[in-house]
C-alpha cells in the first residue's frame, strides 16, 4: 500500500536519489539505510533528494532529510532538495530546514 | 453553546508502523463528505499522521503493542473533532514536549516538528497526558465554507 522506493542516478560528481511514494515513519524507516548506503558507496559532492514522486510527506520526511543531511556531510558532500511538492515545501518550511538545506528545481 | 454532532466514527488498530498510511486515509475520507478543499484534506493527512506516528513511536516506544485509538466527530458549522489516543507511556512534560525542534528521540532521524505541524494544520490542539497512562491528542479542524 504505502510503498517508498528509491532510484540512484550518478554521474561525476552527483548523486541523484529519486523518491517515489509517500513519506512516513513507516516507509522512512524501511529506506533511509539504503539511501546511506549508496551516499556513503559514491561519496557525491552534490547528492540531490528528488522529490517530484513524494505526494505526501510529515514529520518523520524531515527527519529523513536531516539524517541524509548530516551523512552527506559525513561522506563529504552537500546535500540539496529538487522538485519538492505542496506537502513537502509547507512542512519543510515550517521546520526552517529551507535555510540550510537548498531547494532547487529542474 | 455546544455545536450538536452530526456525524461521527471511531477505529482502533495495533500501534504498528504500516497502519500510519490506513490512519490518515481513513480519517481523510471519513471527512471527505464534508467535501473540503485538497488542502484542508492534506492538513487532515498530516496532522493525522503526526499524532498516529508519536503514538506508535513515543507512546509505545516503537515495540509494535499497544492500540492506537481514533475517534472523528463532524459537528455543525463545519467543525471536525479529531482525537488521537494511546495508552502508552506518557508525557512528563507537556510543554517541554510541544516546544518546536525538541525531541525526546537521540537517534538524528527526528526534527522535533510534530507538535508544530499539528498546530500548524489545524485550527486547535490540546494535548492530555499522563506518565504510565497514556496520551490523547485532540485536534479541531473548522472547514471552510463552501
Ligand atoms: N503519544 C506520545 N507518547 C509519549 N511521548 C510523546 C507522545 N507524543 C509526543 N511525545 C514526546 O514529545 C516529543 C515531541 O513530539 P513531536 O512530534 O513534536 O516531535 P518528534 O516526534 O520527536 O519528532 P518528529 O515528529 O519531527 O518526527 C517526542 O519526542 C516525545 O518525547
Ligand atoms: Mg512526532
Amino acid at each position: 500500500m504505502n510503498v517508498l522506493t528509491a532510484k540512484y542516478v550518478s554521474s561525476e560528481d552527483t548523486l541523484t536519489v529519486i523518491l517515489n511514494g509517500e513519506i512516513d515513519h513507516h516507509s522512512a524507516q524501511s529506506i533511509r539505510e539504503e539511501i546511506d548506503r549508496q551516499i556513503y558507496a559514491h561519496r557525491a559532492k552534490t547528492v540531490y533528494l528528488d522529490l517530484k514522486n513524494v505526494g505526501f510527506m510529515d514529520s518523520s520526511g524531515l527527519g529523513l532529510i536531516l539524517g541524509r543531511y548530516t551523512h552527506t556531510k559525513e561522506a563529504g558532500g552537500v546535500l540539496k532538495i529538487l522538485n519538492p511538492g505542496a506537502s513537502a515545501q509547507r512542512v519543510m518550511k515550517l521546520a526552517g530546514t529551507d535555510k540550510i538545506i537548498p531547494i532547487e528545481w529542474d | 453553546m455546544k455545536k450538536k454532532i452530526v456525524n461521527e466514527t471511531e477505529f482502533s488498530f495495533p500501534a504498528k508502523s504500516v497502519n500510519e498510511s490506513f490512519a490518515r486515509y481513513a480519517v481523510s475520507s471519513f471527512c471527505a463528505q464534508l467535501d473540503p478543499t485538497i488542502e484542508e484534506l492534506s492538513d487532515i493527512r498530516t496532522a493525522v499522521s503526526e499524532a498516529v506516528t508519536n503514538a506508535i513511536v513515543h507512546g509505545y516506544r516503537d515495540t509494535g503493542e499497544g492500540r492506537v485509538y481514533i475517534k472523528v466527530r463532524i459537528l455543525e458549522e463545519r467543525t471536525l473533532v479529531i482525537i488521537v489516543k494511546d495508552t502508552g507511556c506518557g508525557i512528563a512534560d507537556i510543554t517541554l514536549a510541544m516546544t518546536p525542534l525538541y525531541t525526546g528521540d537521540p537517534s538524528g532521524e527526528r526534527g522535533g516538528m510534530g507538535f508544530s505541524i499539528m498546530e500548524s494544520f489545524t485550527d486547535d490542539l490540546k494535548v492530555r497526558s499522563s506518565v504510565g497512562h497514556g496520551t490523547t491528542v485532540t485536534m479541531i479542524k473548522r472547514l471552510s465554507k463552501l
